[in-house]
Formats: structure tokens, C-alpha cells, sequence
């Protein structure tokens, strides 16, 4: 199950044209460097009026807990939305369908919007690659899914870190997880061997154990010259 | 202060300097110093405090409308929740002491670091489940504007609980206690324990109680004597190493000193009575000491290690990737070390904790300890738990304190239901009137079986 290489901008903007402060708004959640004088302002605003600030509480909540998914039901080819960003109202014709994979890659699904996915009893596939909401305590909430779900993409997820690894080992149908690319996990390597130990029938893509290895003084002086293999 | 504005508008201009911190880094550090400037306009002002003898600005000042004794987690969080339900800004002044600013005897910073919902009463089960909330959406509550966001290195693995022939009747109740207040909680027999954690030896466990740390959004949100009521007016302030102190007068008073609170209350004058009556029942609060142990072991159990408590009383979590292991043991009533001083008794290891380890998991008996500390319960003598609210006699002294161990678990939960009491009079969200001081005097006990 491939997910498309370009993540297709599922979250529809929230303003059609409304000032770029709003849209910022919901960048609070992990402030930047350069969005500093824009967003001092719009504090000191909502520190002054209640109005304000339950406005930026409201769209920050409207747009952390929607979830645009790419479903597939049984059977079935994925059901995208079209090139407008909306889906075909064919969906309506599926609902007593059980939902088979989710691609929710690139979302902004945070812990309560799990709530939707967590009643898929019969989900067996799902994908959360690089959502930027998804964190350890998401991570904890997967055990409902224990039945059923054999394989998990979780690789560029910025808050994932082994902790929230850890409470996997409920998975235990779990056949193929994807741990590539997981900024904070401290040592990738150990933890793609501590994970493997913690899922014997699991296939555990991600990390290569080299990786976080350094090599001995005297091969360090053979490969100045060449670049070490990953 | 005029001249030095002026002298820094004219060094602007002089050196060109001017487009350059308009925007972007500015090199004059204007936040600083429009900070500094307007404490000194407050401190001038009416109402500020300001001394025209000598400089008291190191010392504390001398009105505050709440004065908390004790800034460890619960003093501080029912500071963050006395500011967070204020009706306006700025509408009350909170001081905080604490004598110890590097925090080295304090509970908090040595406490093993857990927080579970597997308690015997629903009180403690719904404190747990808000401060589980609390800790998952913190960026929410404590982030800084302009700051990185808070990592709280949680690991949500979960706590198991394990219960012999005896207790595995109290646990099933419990576990029902627990469901009904929404905690996800989950009994396992001894099969099923191998199953899942092939390390334990389940040699003498009838039942297992398997809590996965999630929250709840569901919250359910009482003889013509003559009786003397007492008011606390100042609170002495002592400075660090020096004679000096400052008083500081005060509306209300908050005892979070941990297991210290005894002798706060005590100076307050709470339990100087003929015993027996409401003024002779003191607080009782007393420090004891508890050790924690830390160590390695190779063969240990992996990363999906939950906190794991045995029906011994011993427990132990894993701590990092690289197969370290914290816990201890809490001492029968007849071994209680003497808390006079923070020493660790190795030998404590060696004779109560281990044996009941390596009993529980096999791969334990060849373990290789690597530090140790010890710290302070703040130990409830009478039934192991908090003590909430205001004192019937003096009436402006409130107690958030006396959690026997599972206070760093209960802090935001408790801190809020403290300043709940504090602004309106009452508990809002969380029922805590059972925690009430007066339980002490009318001995109605509010046991909590769940204590490691």
C-alpha cells in the first residue's frame, strides 16, 4: 500500500480569504521563529478580549480535529476526494460497509479525532505517516485496535517517540510497522531491536540497527576517504 | 530615568542603528526594559511596595491575598489554578515559600514518577483520571508563548497490578469502583498474564489488574459548647541564611509543605487543645522515608514493561532504552526507617526488595543495582489519605496535603479543587468533601486500600 509521494493537501483552508493572522492561528500549537511578531500581537489581543481568544480556541479545535480520510472498503478501490478537494457523495451509498485501510497521512488527527478511527473494529491497515498531532499518547489509545489491525505506517511522525513505541505491544496481529524516520526517538537503532523483540510475528520496517553505530579508531583512519555506509 | 531614554534615542540615530531593530533581533533588549521599567512605576505607585528607608526588594512583600506554605507540585499547582479561575486578571496576589529552592528533601523531584488509576476510592480515581488529562493536553494549560512546547517524556505503558488468593476479591471490587468511574482498566487471570508478559512468574497471582492510561472526558463534576475560631493575620517570611524577615499579611493561608505540613500546622496552633476535642486533634501528617532503587539488568523485561506492583508490596518500572530498572518496596509499619535523615539503606535491598522481585520475574536474580536515593512521604497516619479544605477552627488556613505517595499523580486534579474552594466557596468539579479535615476529629476513616 503505497501512499502518493506528495502529500495531497487534505485539510481545507478554514478562511477562503481572510487575513494570513487567522491562518496562523493554529501554528500556537508548535511556534516558529519567524512567525514571533505576528503572533505576540494576536496574544496580547486574545489576552485582552475573551472574544478573541474563544475565537482562537474555536478554529484551532475546528481544525485539529477534522479527519479528511482516503478510505477503501471492502473490495473496493480508494475512495479520494477529487481535484476540488471534496468527496464524491457515493460514500453515503457505503455505510454499512466495514472500513478495511485508512490513509490518514499528512492529517491533523490529534487524540480525540482518533475517536472516529477507533470504532473501525474491522480496520486493518491504517497509516499515519508524517501527522504532526499524532504523539505518544495516541499512541496508547491503538490497543482497541488490537483485533484486527495487522499492519501501521508511522514513519515521520515529528512526536512519536519509543515510549509511545512501547505501548505497540498490544498490536499483536500487527504484521508489518513502519518506523522509519521518527525524529524523537533517541536511538533509532536500539529501538528498532527493542521493538522487534516486543513483536516476534511482526515485520519491522524503519531504522537499519547500523545506523546509530560509530566505527572503531582503526577503521575510522581507513575511511576518511570514503563515506561510511548507512 | 527620562535622561536614560533620551541618551538611548539619540545613540540610536548617532550610529544608525535604527532600521536594523525595527524589526527582526532587537540588540537593546526593549522587552527587558520595558519590564524593568514598569516594575518600578508599580513599585512607586500606591499599593506597590516600596520602601523609601532601604531596598526591600529581595524580600517578599508585605500584603498578599494567599500565602501557600511549600512550593513543591501541589503548592504550585494550586498557585497555577488560584491564577488560571480568577475572575479578573490580576484579581489575587499569590505568594509562594519555599525554603528550599534547590528542592534537594523535596517529594517531588525524588518521587519514582508514576501515575495510575487503579485506586480503591472513586475520589482518588477521578483526581487521577483529571491529572492524566491535565498532563496529556499540558501545552494547553502551561505552554509560553514564544517557548518550545513542554515534552513531558510520559510513557503511557500503563500499570499491572498483580493480587494473591487474599486480595484478589478487593481487587475485583476495586476494578468494578474503577470502571464505573471510566478508568480502562482490565482483569486478567494468571494465563493470560503469561501470555502477554512471558517474563513474569505468575506463581502465586490469582488476578491481575491492567490499567492503560487514558482519560475520561466524563466528570462528576455536614452541644452548646462555646467554640473559639482563630484567624491567621501575618505570615512571618524568614529569609534564606539571614535574620531577616518580613511579614507578610494574608487573606488565607494553604499548607502544601508535604511531610513538613505536621509542623506548619502545629505553628498555626491546629492541635493544641485537650485531646479528644476539635482543637486538640492535630494534623497527622508526618514525613517518612522511602527508598527507590535503581538498576540494570540485561535480561530484563522489554519495552513493553508496564509498572508492574506486586501483592508483595514491592514494585518496579522500566526506566529508558537501555534495560534500567526503578523501584523499591514500601516497609511494613514495624521496619519504618527513621526520617530523620535522607541516608539509603542498602541493606533494605538486599533483604525486603529483592527476594519478592526475583521471585516475580526470574531474570531479576542477576541484577546489578546502580544508585539509589531516598525521599519523604508526606504520610497520612490515619487513613493514608489527602487532606483537602479549610480547617473548621481556623478559617482561613486550607490544607493540600498528607497524599501518602501518590500526590505528584493527584497534584493538578487536587490543586484545582483547592482553588475551587478558595474563590467559591465549594467544590466545582471534583467531590472532595470526604477529604475534609474534620474526619480527623469525627474518625470516620476514608481508607484507601491501594497504597504501594
Amino acid at each position: 500500500m503505497a501512499a502518493p509521494k506528495a502529500s495531497l493537501h487534505l485539510v481545507a483552508p478554514i478562511w477562503k480569504g481572510g487575513p494570513r493572522g487567522i491562518r496562523g492561528l493554529s501554528r500556537t500549537v508548535a511556534p516558529e521563529g519567524n512567525q514571533r511578531k505576528g503572533r505576540t500581537v494576536l496574544q496580547f489581543l486574545a489576552d485582552r478580549f475573551y472574544d478573541v481568544q474563544a475565537l482562537r480556541e474555536y478554529l484551532l479545535r475546528k481544525q485539529v480535529s477534522k479527519v479528511h480520510q482516503k478510505n477503501r472498503f471492502q473490495g473496493q478501490e480508494w475512495m479520494r476526494p477529487n481535484g476540488r478537494g471534496r468527496f464524491s457523495l457515493e460514500f453515503f451509498k457505503f455505510q454499512a460497509v466495514p472500513v478495511e485501510a485508512v490513509d490518514a497521512s499528512g492529517c491533523a488527527i490529534n487524540y480525540q479525532g482518533l475517536d472516529n478511527l477507533l470504532a473501525l473494529k474491522e480496520l486493518q491497515s491504517l497509516s499515519l505517516q508524517r501527522c504532526p498531532h499524532v504523539d505518544d499518547w495516541c499512541l496508547s489509545r491503538l490497543y482497541q485496535l488490537a483485533g484486527s489491525l495487522q499492519e501501521l505506517s508511522l514513519a515521520g511522525c515529528p512526536q512519536v517517540s519509543e515510549r509511545g513505541l512501547a505501548c505497540l505491544h498490544h498490536l499483536q496481529n500487527l504484521r508489518r510497522l513502519d518506523i522509519s524516520d521518527l525524529p524523537a526517538v533517541s536511538n533509532p537503532g536500539l529501538t528498532q531491536i527493542l521493538v522487534e523483540e516486543m513483536l516476534p510475528n511482526c515485520n519491522v520496517l524503519g531504522a537499519d540497527w547500523a545506523q546509530g553505530l560509530k566505527l572503531g579508531p582503526e577503521e575510522q583512519s581507513q575511511d576518511t576517504a570514503r563515506s561510511i555506509p548507512a | 530615568m527620562l535622561r536614560r531614554a533620551l541618551r538611548l534615542g539619540l545613540g540610536r540615530g548617532l550610529l544608525g542603528r535604527g532600521l536594523g531593530t525595527w524589526r527582526g533581533d532587537s540588540t537593546l533588549d526593549w522587552d527587558g526594559k520595558v519590564s524593568d521599567i514598569k516594575k518600578k512605576i508599580q513599585s512607586v505607585l500606591p499599593g506597590g511596595a516600596w520602601n523609601p528607608l532601604y531596598d526591600t526588594s529581595h524580600l517578599p512583600p508585605e500584603h498578599s491575598d494567599v500565602v501557600i506554605v511549600g512550593g513543591g507540585v501541589l503548592g504550585l499547582s494550586v498557585a497555577y489554578w488560584l491564577k488560571r479561575l480568577e475572575k479578573r486578571r490580576g484579581a489575587i496576589q499569590v505568594l509562594v515559600v519555599e525554603r528550599d529552592y534547590t528542592y534537594s528533601q523535596a517529594s517531588t523531584g525524588l518521587s519514582v514518577g508514576g501515575i495510575r488509576q487503579q485506586f480503591s476510592l472513586p475520589e482518588n480515581i477521578q483526581l487521577s483520571l483529571f491529572s492524566v488529562d491535565f498532563l496529556r493536553n499540558i501545552n494547553e494549560y502551561l505552554a509560553v508563548v514564544d517557548d518550545p512546547p513542554l515534552d513531558l517524556q510520559f510513557n503511557p505503558s500503563g500499570y499491572l497490578l498483580l493480587a494473591s488468593e487474599k486480595g484478589a476479591a478487593i481487587m475485583e471490587n476495586n476494578v468494578k469502583v474503577q470502571r464505573q468511574e471510566g478508568a480502562k482498566v482490565c482483569l486478567m487471570s494468571p494465563e493470560q498474564l503469561r501470555n502477554k508478559f512471558p517474563w513474569i512468574n505468575t506463581e502465586g497471582v490469582a488476578l491481575a489488574s491492567y490499567g492503560f492510561i487514558s482519560s475520561s472526558n466524563r466528570m462528576e463534576t455536614a452541644s452548646g459548647e462555646e467554640v473559639t475560631l482563630k484567624r491567621i493575620h501575618e505570615v512571618h517570611v524568614k529569609m534564606d541564611r539571614s535574620l531577616e524577615y518580613q511579614p507578610v499579611e494574608c487573606a488565607i493561608v494553604i499548607n502544601a509543605a508535604g511531610a513538613w505540613s505536621g509542623q506548619i500546622a502545629e505553628l498555626a496552633g491546629i492541635g493544641k487543645g485537650p485531646p479528644g476535642t476539635l482543637q486538640g486533634t492535630k494534623l497527622p501528617v508526618e514525613p517518612r522515608k522511602r527508598y527507590v532503587y535503581l538498576w540494570h539488568c540485561p535480561q530484563g523485561p522489554g519495552l513493553e514493561t508496564p509498572f508492574v506492583i506486586d501483592s508483595s508490596g514491592a514494585y518496579f518500572r522500566r526506566e529508558g532504552l537501555g534495560n534500567n530498572y526503578l523501584g523499591s518496596c514500601s516497609p511494613t509499619e514495624e521496619e519504618e526507617p527513621d526520617p530523620g535523615n535522607l541516608e539509603v539503606d542498602h541493606g533494605f535491598f538486599q533483604d525486603k526488595v529483592w527476594p519478592h522481585l526475583a521471585q516475580r520475574v526470574p531474570a531479576f536474580e542477576t541484577l546489578k543495582v546502580r544508585s539509589a536515593w531516598a525521599g519523604y512521604y508526606d504520610y497520612n497516619t490515619f487513613d493514608q489519605n489527602g487532606v483537602v479544605g479549610p480547617h473548621p477552627l481556623v478559617v482561613n488556613m486550607y490544607f493540600a496535603t498528607g497524599f501518602s505517595g501518590h500526590g505528584l499523580q493527584q497534584a493538578p486534579a487536587v490543586g484545582r479543587a483547592v482553588a475551587e474552594m478558595v474563590l467559591e466557596g465549594s467544590f466545582q468539579t471534583i467531590d472532595l468533601n470526604p477529604f475534609l479535615f474534620s474526619r480527623f476529629y469525627l474518625g470516620e476513616k476514608v481508607q484507601e486500600h491501594n497504597i504501594i
